[in-house]
């Protein structure tokens, strides 16, 4: 096993406690942080790190901290993002279950790095488990003096506050999170101003992944260069892949970035359920574009899965055997995107309608030959012509299967019968 | 009054805690959801006039959020997650199974009030399905027989699943 970061004590009994917590190294980092750095030192080791955001798009978080406006008298906000939301990723929620207060750390110093003075914990409504976790410790941390006024003596002030969501995808996309904390219908908002510059309430906002800050409090107290000794070059670091769907040992595993995706479902998830021939992979969540078995030969870092035409995402890999009909796999994700499309943009609120009713017609084997192409025009519509990257995300994997598995789409709408033995009902 | 005392003081803690009102209006949907169990529009209404801010302001907002039932459900609502994960994982027969232990469509309510059954979209729990949530809690690696038991001992008024069972998820 290769070491962990993030999961080293996941399993440790009691790790959610703080006295365990400490016993195990914590707060330490923090205690260094308010002694020995300015923010803005915190900032430029994050920056040398090279941690990249593990809430989908990869971005540098340190980069991203430097966005925020030098002077200004406007409060700045830190926003953690628990929505996780993503079919396929179930990660943050162990992280905050089990591990609540490597994030409150994290958080900390990624607000005493940004100079912020007041956060948010945005946790799915469904989360009731690991919003009580996180809440336990933040008191657990205010009774110890990491958590206040006048942080353990160092002048330096923090309120940590969990805003619980209500069952929306969406709320995990940046903008319409702060909608959604603001107490607004959450549509997402037109970017620019990026939330760095006019964020929550029009001040300078910070959004950053569970997963991502949970790294900080590891990154301060063992140095950027540790920190490069892990992963690849461009994606250093370690990332929770979480293995689901037709897998014999599904679940979180943490590994190097760059982990070879066929080594990931074969040697750590134990190969496919009853031995069966895999058929395809979604290897970073939902939105990201399938890959076919014999792709799958594919390092799990940004660089290399972009490479092979699809992204790394939230991690989320969903495995197929060879008995899965796509086009049922696929109706899935569509009735999904429909679902949760917020409906502020017409391509996306109309495009993922018109998109999953043309599969379901295609499962009642009343599709159209010409159904296949109008599909595929229909996505490539979508793409790039929304507010917010949720109409990317709903027509990426429609591209994705299309690209792939033709034929079944074809042959489904040729009066052919459904390819595999596995067909989900439809609604 | 829809709302009783205690829900209303709580609301009004919630007024000035944040830089607007309106800030209060999400926690809010969760205190109202807490004791009703559902968001009807009276509800809404008097938690918008003990907060402060406008009756369509909180209807608006409510409406867009799937997690709270808008009117009354059974005493236990079973959401099964029937997204792509848990699907692989057989959770539509699993509904289908429900359905007919229940004799009632997804949707529905049974006659005694007892049970709802809803499919709900990915649950954040996909490496454990198929799943469903009830009340506070999941239910994790789902099988017919989990699902005889669960249902067996709701149906002889065991706990109720929106609280104080053992909360600790499987992994
Ligand atoms: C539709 C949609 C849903 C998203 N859901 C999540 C989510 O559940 N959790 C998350 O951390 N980021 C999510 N994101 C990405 C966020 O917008 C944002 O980029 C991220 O939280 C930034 O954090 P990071 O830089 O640490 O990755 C989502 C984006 C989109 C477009
Ligand atoms: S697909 Fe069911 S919990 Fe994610």
């Amino acid at each position: 096993m290769s070491e962990k970061i993030l999961f080293k004590y996941i399993d440790y009994p009691d790790q959610d406690r703080i006295e365990t917590y400490i016993k195990n190294g914590g707060y330490t980092a923090l205690r260094k942080v308010l002694k020995e750095y300015q923010p803005e030192e915190v900032v430029d080791i994050v920056k040398a790190s090279w941690l990249r955001g593990r809430g989908g798009a990869g971005f540098p978080t340190g980069v991203k901290w430097s966005f925020l406006p030098k002077d200004g008298n406007k409060p700045i906000y830190l926003i953690v993002n628990g929505d996780e939301s993503e079919p396929g990723t179930f990660k943050d929620r162990q992280l905050m279950e089990y591990d609540p207060h490597q994030l409150i750390e994290g958080a900390i110093i990624s607000a005493y790095a940004i100079r912020c003075h007041t956060a948010f914990i945005y946790i799915r409504g469904e989360f009731v488990r690991p919003a009580e976790q996180v809440g336990k410790a933040l008191q657990e941390a205010k009774d110890k003096g990491f958590l206040g006024k006048d942080i353990l003596g160092s002048g330096y002030d923090l309120d940590i506050h969990i805003v619980r969501g209500g069952g929306a995808y969406i709320c995990g996309e940046e903008t319409s999170l702060m909608e959604s904390i603001e107490g607004k219908r959450p549509l997402s908002r037109q970017k620019p101003p990026f939330p760095a510059i006019e964020g929550l309430w029009g001040c300078p906002t910070i959004i950053n992944n569970v997963e991502t800050l949970s790294n900080i409090p590891h990154i301060l107290n063992n140095g950027a260069e540790w920190y490069k000794s892990f992963g690849t070059e461009k994606s250093p670091g370690t990332k929770i892949f979480c293995l689901s769907g037709h897998i014999n040992r599904p679940g979180n595993y943490e590994l190097p970035m760059g982990v070879n995706l066929k080594e990931l479902i074969y040697e750590y998830g134990g190969g496919i359920i009853d031995d069966r021939p895999l058929k395809a992979v979604i290897p970073g969540g939902s939105s990201t574009p399938i890959l076919r078995a014999d792709e799958i030969d594919v390092n799990m870092d940004f660089e290399s899965l972009a490479a092979a035409g699809t992204m790394l995402g939230s991690a989320g890999v969903i495995v197929m055997h060879d008995g899965t009909c796509m086009v049922s796999a696929l109706q899935k994700l569509t009735k999904f995107y429909e679902h949760e499309s917020c409906g502020k943009c017409s391509p996306c609120r109309e495009g993922t309608n018109w998109m999953n009713k043309i599969l379901k017609r295609m499962l009642k084997g009343e599709g159209r030959p010409e159904d296949v192409d109008l599909l595929y025009d229909i996505a490539k519509n979508i793409l790039g012509r929304t507010v917010c990257p949720l109409g990317d995300a709903a027509a990426m994997p429609v591209i994705g299967f299309l690209d792939k598995f033709r034929d079944e789409f074809e042959n489904i709408c040729n009066g052919g019968k459904p390819k595999g033995t596995i067909h989900f009902p439809f609604n | 009054m829809y709302l009783s005392e205690e829900t209303r003081e709580k609301i009004k803690a919630l007024r000035d805690k944040y830089p607007t009102k309106k800030a209060a209006l999400l926690p809010t949907l969760h205190l109202v959801f807490d004791e009703c169990g559902y968001l009807g529009t009276d509800q809404l209404d008097e938690a918008a006039d003990v907060l402060g801010i406008s009756r369509l302001e909180i209807n608006e907002a409510a409406s867009f959020y799937t997690l709270f039932p808008k009117h009354k459900v059974g005493k236990y609502l079973l959401q099964v997650c029937d997204n792509i994960s848990c699907s692989l994982r057989g959770a539509d027969n699993l509904v289908g199974y429900i359905k007919e232990k229940l004799g009632i469509e997804v949707g529905d309510t049974t006659p005694d009030g007892l049970f709802t059954l809803w499919t709900v979209e990915c649950l954040g729990s996909c490496g454990t399905g198929p799943v469903m949530q009830v009340g506070d809690r999941y239910y994790e690696k789902l099988t017919r027989e989990k699902v005889d038991k669960l249902l067996d001992k709701w149906k002889n008024g065991g706990e109720d699943g929106s609280s104080k069972e053992p909360k600790q998820s499987d992994r």
